[in-house]
């Protein structure tokens, strides 16, 4: 007998139906899904589909997608070598690495956008050096792939980590034995064994860079084409009219909700 | 939930001005003898230090009552307000937003009251590192120039003022489209304008004379009389008022001499 139905059993001889869990979960599912079912209803009018994709809407879906893809392959690229030195290496100071790469998942994106303005702006940390090499990054789009490297990364590196974390150190140790390179290691043992992990990460990672909105909008401004990605589009757009801010959400809802679903079915795969 | 239910809108930027004269509401036990009332205000970014300062003059002289300030684009607060924001008074940066509540009969009174007035200025950050002097080097190539987004009433007086200076043979037709050109970025309400030059992330902007007396530190270059506009500021008790009196209460401090002397002294034109 699994414990879920153990429990299940226990509430049924108590003779309550268990509406101590049901009635708040009730409510909390209310909030979360009446929000979304409300956008796609209203959004669910033909109507408004004409004048919602507009070309500044379409500009910005093709910008988004450009700098969610660069910013995923930037984080598979720096985030897996990463998470795997985090799993398998130990060493001074591992500890403080670890918090310091969670950091940006907890910290408000307004937060990020002044830290990234802070660092690399014109007037920041390093906006002296950066202007000697004639590189001026914020009003970039390489400054919104840097806001969404920022903020989406750790979710990568952190489902990496505890993918790679997973894997029993002795297969590395007999590897090394039998004369394998650390490199030859890390590609024909330690990746696919921790392929579901990474996969988890990278959807996350994705989802999480489409939604950026905060550190964007601080750090790379709001230009057309340029700058403005979907997010934003839809923020400009809400006081502009409905429509579009209602079509466009309903877009990033339908790509979070496939992400998220495939997600799920990776999660249940890697149970079994 | 109630106690969700009394900030109402789910604004983020609202400022709490608690009554001093109630020290029984602020420790959130309110006493028999003083029965506290809460007075809402849209307002506009623009208005945000002098609409703070005479909270605090009107409060003095009505003690046990508490505003709630939600400064914003005036075209952000228009969409609150239409999507069923629950509020006293909306005080507009332009009669447009003000416009489109009265066909919605959400506010009763037209025509509006005016209660101030305000102009654009040209705004660098201190120092002016790009070495601006006059307004037709706004349209020198490669300066990085910030406006307002067309939708907020600021954004769509700058361009205003572009198209005025355009007609002036001395600058010319194509003036208007070359500072276009240089706009990096188009930000959401006018304050998050002066921001971006305040880090000097920008090289200039275009911004309210009101906004400059807020930043001390910012260089200005002033927009001549017949280029400028003059920006009215409407002010109305919503049809939906929660406490009518105390709102129009409010807007006769704001047009008595004491209210007027305060929106001077932030740097705004009293009257028509």
């Amino acid at each position: 007998m699994n414990p879920s139905s153990r429990l299940f059993h226990h509430t049924k001889t108590d003779n309550s139906p268990g509406w101590v869990f049901i009635i708040p979960s009730l409510v909390l599912i209310a909030l979360i899904g009446l929000p979304i079912l409300a956008l796609v209803w209203r959004s669910a009018n033909i109507s408004i589909f004409p004048f919602a994709f507009t070309e500044s809407a379409f500009k910005a879906l093709k910008l988004s997608l450009l700098t969610s893809t660069i910013c995923v392959v930037l984080a598979i690229l720096t985030g897996t070598p990463l998470a795997y030195i985090q799993a398998h290496w130990t060493y001074r100071g591992k500890a403080f690495l670890d918090v310091l790469v969670d950091l940006p998942i907890v910290l408000p994106p307004s937060v990020a956008g002044i830290a990234l303005l802070m660092a690399f702006g014109r007037q920041g940390l390093f906006g002296g050096w950066l202007n000697i090499l004639g590189i001026s990054l914020p009003f970039t789009t390489v400054a919104v792939v840097m806001a969404q490297v920022f903020v989406s990364a750790p979710f990568l590196v952190r489902s990496a980590r505890v993918g790679f974390a997973a894997i029993d150190p002795q297969l590395d140790e007999a590897a090394k034995v039998e004369g394998a390179s650390n490199w030859h290691v890390f590609q024909h043992i330690m990746l696919p064994l921790a392929s579901r992990a990474l996969l988890t990460g990278i959807i996350l990672c994705w989802t999480r860079s489409l939604g950026e909105f905060g550190a964007t909008l601080l750090f790379a401004g709001n230009l057309e084409g340029k700058t403005q990605t979907m997010p934003l589009a839809i923020y400009v757009g809400f006081e502009q009219g409905l429509g579009i801010a209602l079509v466009l959400s309903v877009v990033l809802l339908a790509v979070s909700f496939v992400l998220l679903t495939l997600l799920r079915r990776l999660e249940l795969k890697s149970q079994h | 939930m109630s106690a969700c239910g009394e900030s109402g809108t789910g604004i983020s930027a609202s400022t709490d001005i608690e009554s001093g004269a109630n020290p029984g509401a602020q420790s959130g036990f309110p006493t028999v003898a003083t029965k506290t009332r809460t007075l809402t205000v849209f307002a506009a970014v623009s208005l945000t230090d002098a609409f703070q300062e005479i909270g605090k003059a009107f409060r003095a002289v009505h003690p046990g009552v508490k505003i709630n300030f939600n400064f914003a684009g005036s075209q952000v607060l228009r969409s609150q307000l239409e999507q069923g924001a629950v509020t006293d008074i909306f005080a507009s940066a332009d009669t447009k937003n003000m416009d489109i509540l009265f066909k919605d009969n959400l506010i009763a009174s037209n025509p509006y009251q005016d209660f101030t007035t305000n102009r654009l200025v040209v705004i660098l950050p201190s120092g002016n590192p790009a070495g601006v002097k006059t307004l037709d080097e706004l349209a020198r190539p490669n300066l990085k120039l910030v406006l307002a987004d067309p939708s907020v009433p600021a954004g769509n007086y700058a361009r205003q003022v572009l198209l005025n200076i355009s007609k002036d043979p001395a600058y010319g037709d194509g003036f208007s489209s070359a500072v276009l050109a240089n706009v990096v970025s188009n930000e959401t309400d006018v304050r998050q304008v002066v921001t971006k030059v305040e880090l000097g992330e920008a090289d200039a902007g275009i911004v309210y004379v009101s906004d400059a007396f807020a930043a001390p530190d910012l260089v200005t270059i002033p927009i001549a009389e017949k280029f400028n506009i003059i920006a009215h500021y409407p002010i109305a008790v919503l049809t939906n008022s929660p406490n009518p009196d105390l709102a129009a209460g409010f807007i006769s401090f704001v047009m008595s001499p004491e209210g007027q002397a305060i929106m001077e002294k932030w740097g705004f034109t009293p009257g028509k």
